[in-house]
């Protein structure tokens, strides 16, 4: 399906993350989204309270970030695609919400503009420490995918592939992005709606009698139903069966609860985005996302001038984790090197996937600025050695 | 990879971040080459120093933050004592000479001084001089012709105010080639008597 024409700014724009990000979840379909005003991610949902009015759909600024998160689940069981922004703080008044929505398969992105914490911590500077916080921020088991932009033009057309996934896998979608990215301001490229591929809503084609509404596809997925067609469903963050109704027992829990997480794990091949560059050969290769993936292409430089094979294998999904990719790389690199705006999230990931096979050296930074090249730069040379 | 890193800076409300903003738009979208803005964010950006940086390439940027700039675009004393000291050895510096005094500089610099608002002033709205600031940086350094940048500001501000922008524009661009085409010794003299 492509895009509808009237959310898509075709032309050439030179705007920052958060407006780029807003742009692509016009294109991407988004019609609703609510919020409630949070630095650094406030620009996102300013752009769509003022664009909305003349595409076509609806702005609520809500009481708080728990009406936000609950408002565009509402939202998309009536129809619409739907999002909603925030950063730290307000993401983790959010959680009960996003595991609702992974426990009733609502198909929705949140997207979270990171600064550092805990709690208010530092509300205009940037970190990259909520990664795990959106892996497994909401109580019981699922899984989740994430995706993290290094570009305003990423931000663009990540959003985008954010709702196609959130539809396909009837999930929703944590947008990962940072204050630096949100905030950083260059040339974006907005292709024609003709060129902008969508993935649409799943709807039923069966009649009313056999619809079931959690009655899982091949792909484990199952489908929706438009409310007002004529279809009965039912939808209820209880242990449910697949017509919808609560079932509270362990037979019905196994069944539902291995479900959701294996509609996503089973598909980890084709929810692998990496940027590879130089890694058949490196000694050494960094791992990393975010706006810390552009300051580690300096120090991948420096240590590539220095003679030390290095190579780049920039994490654009994050959940689910691409263990697979991590565990073929650790077969041929000395050591891995894991610089991230956290005191070491991602890292404990990449050394659990590598599994013994080679070495993981994590760079951190509390929050609030980016590394210093040099730093990431040293511990590459020490992996090396 | 050849880079030319730029900061403007001056108090809020000097329009700083938007004359960063012009420059870059006038690169990477009306001369087709790369451009990164970055600036600071917080308490700073209502009042005291506010600052932007730009970052132009032929190819694309990684890295995205300046660390010596080559060009220091200043609207403020207070930005000239902060940002003054980062500049590359053969940088240049772009002051708003009514607003800055300049000491403790190092040697090797290019200073070229404007009194934007003034000029800005003379068009009868004082808050142009950001745009004055930018068409004098235009003919001053020349790394961004003064064609992509009239498109930029365009671009950027109010319809109602494109042509008040433009005038200013012209103003500090015909200011700046004045000034270059001045002799070296000349230019040294004057920012000699600045301080």
């Amino acid at each position: 399906m492509q895009a509808d024409p009237r959310g898509v700014l075709t032309g050439v724009h030179f705007i920052d993350g958060d407006h780029a990000c807003c742009e692509g979840a016009l294109a991407a379909g988004a019609r609703f989204a609510a919020g409630y005003p949070i630095t650094p991610s406030t620009e996102v949902v300013e752009r769509f309270a003022a664009r909305i009015p003349t595409v076509g759909g609806t702005f609520i600024q809500m009481e708080d970030e728990l009406a936000a998160s609950i408002a565009i689940l509402g939202a998309v069981w009536g129809g619409a695609k739907a999002f909603t922004v925030t950063s730290g703080p307000g993401f983790s008044l959010m959680m009960e919400h996003i595991g609702f929505a992974a426990m009733t398969e609502t198909p929705c992105v949140f997207v979270n503009v990171q600064r550092g914490g805990p709690s208010t911590g530092l509300p205009t500077l940037p970190a990259q420490a909520d990664m795990m916080q959106a892996r497994w921020g909401s109580h019981g088991d699922y899984e989740i995918i994430a995706l993290s932009p290094n570009s305003p033009q990423e931000c663009f057309d990540l959003t985008i592939k954010a709702f196609n996934l959130a539809e396909q896998y009837r999930t929703p979608v944590m947008f990962m992005m940072d204050e630096c990215v949100g905030h950083m301001t260059e040339k974006v490229v907005i292709p024609r709606p003709e060129d902008i591929e969508i993935y649409p809503r799943r709807l039923t084609r069966k009649p009313p009698s056999e619809y079931k509404p959690y009655e899982p596809a091949e792909d484990l997925v199952p489908e929706m139903a438009h409310a007002g067609n004529g279809y009965r469903f039912h939808v209820t963050g209880l242990t449910h069966d697949e017509r919808g109704y609560p079932a509270m027992n362990a037979a019905t829990q196994d069944r539902l609860v291995r479900r959701l997480k294996e509609k996503i794990r089973a598909a980890e091949d084709r929810l692998t985005f990496v940027d590879e560059d130089g890694v058949e050969d490196a000694q050494v290769i960094v791992v990393s996302y975010g706006i810390t993936s552009r300051v580690a292409e300096r120090a991948i430089e420096m240590a590539r001038q220095k003679g030390v094979k290095t190579g780049r294998c920039r994490l654009i999904g994050i959940w689910p984790f691409p263990e697979k990719r991590i565990r073929a790389l650790a077969q041929r690199a000395r050591a891995f090197v894991v610089p991230e705006i956290n005191l070491g999230q991602i890292a404990r990931e990449v050394e659990r996937a590598a599994g013994g096979h080679a070495r993981t050296i994590s760079v951190t930074h509390a929050g609030g600025g980016v590394h210093r090249p040099e730093d990431i730069f040293e511990a590459i040379m020490e992996a090396a050695r | 990879m050849q880079l030319t890193e730029i900061r403007t800076a001056g108090f809020g409300g000097q329009g700083v971040i938007l004359s960063a903003m012009i420059i870059g738009k006038a690169a990477s979208i009306y001369e087709d080459r790369h451009a990164t803005l970055t600036q600071s964010f917080g308490p700073e950006a209502r009042g005291g120093a506010s600052s932007a940086q730009v970052v132009l390439s032929d190819r694309p940027i990684a890295y995205p933050y300046v660390t010596a700039p080559d060009v220091l675009i200043v609207m403020s004393q207070e930005a000239y004592t902060r940002f003054a000291p980062e500049l590359k050895d053969n940088g240049i510096l772009i002051v708003e000479e009514d607003l800055v005094r300049i000491s403790q500089l190092k040697p090797t610099v290019r200073v070229y001084g404007v009194p934007a608002t003034r000029l800005a002033e003379e068009l009868g709205r004082r808050m142009v001089l950001n745009v004055v600031m930018v068409g004098f940086f235009a003919a001053v350094t020349g790394l961004v012709s003064p064609d992509a940048l009239r498109r930029a500001v365009v671009d950027s501000v109010p319809p109602a105010t494109r042509d008040l922008n433009l005038r200013a524009f012209d103003k500090g661009y015909e200011y700046g080639l004045a000034k270059v085409s001045t002799p070296v010794e000349e230019t040294e003299q004057a920012s000699m008597e600045l301080e």
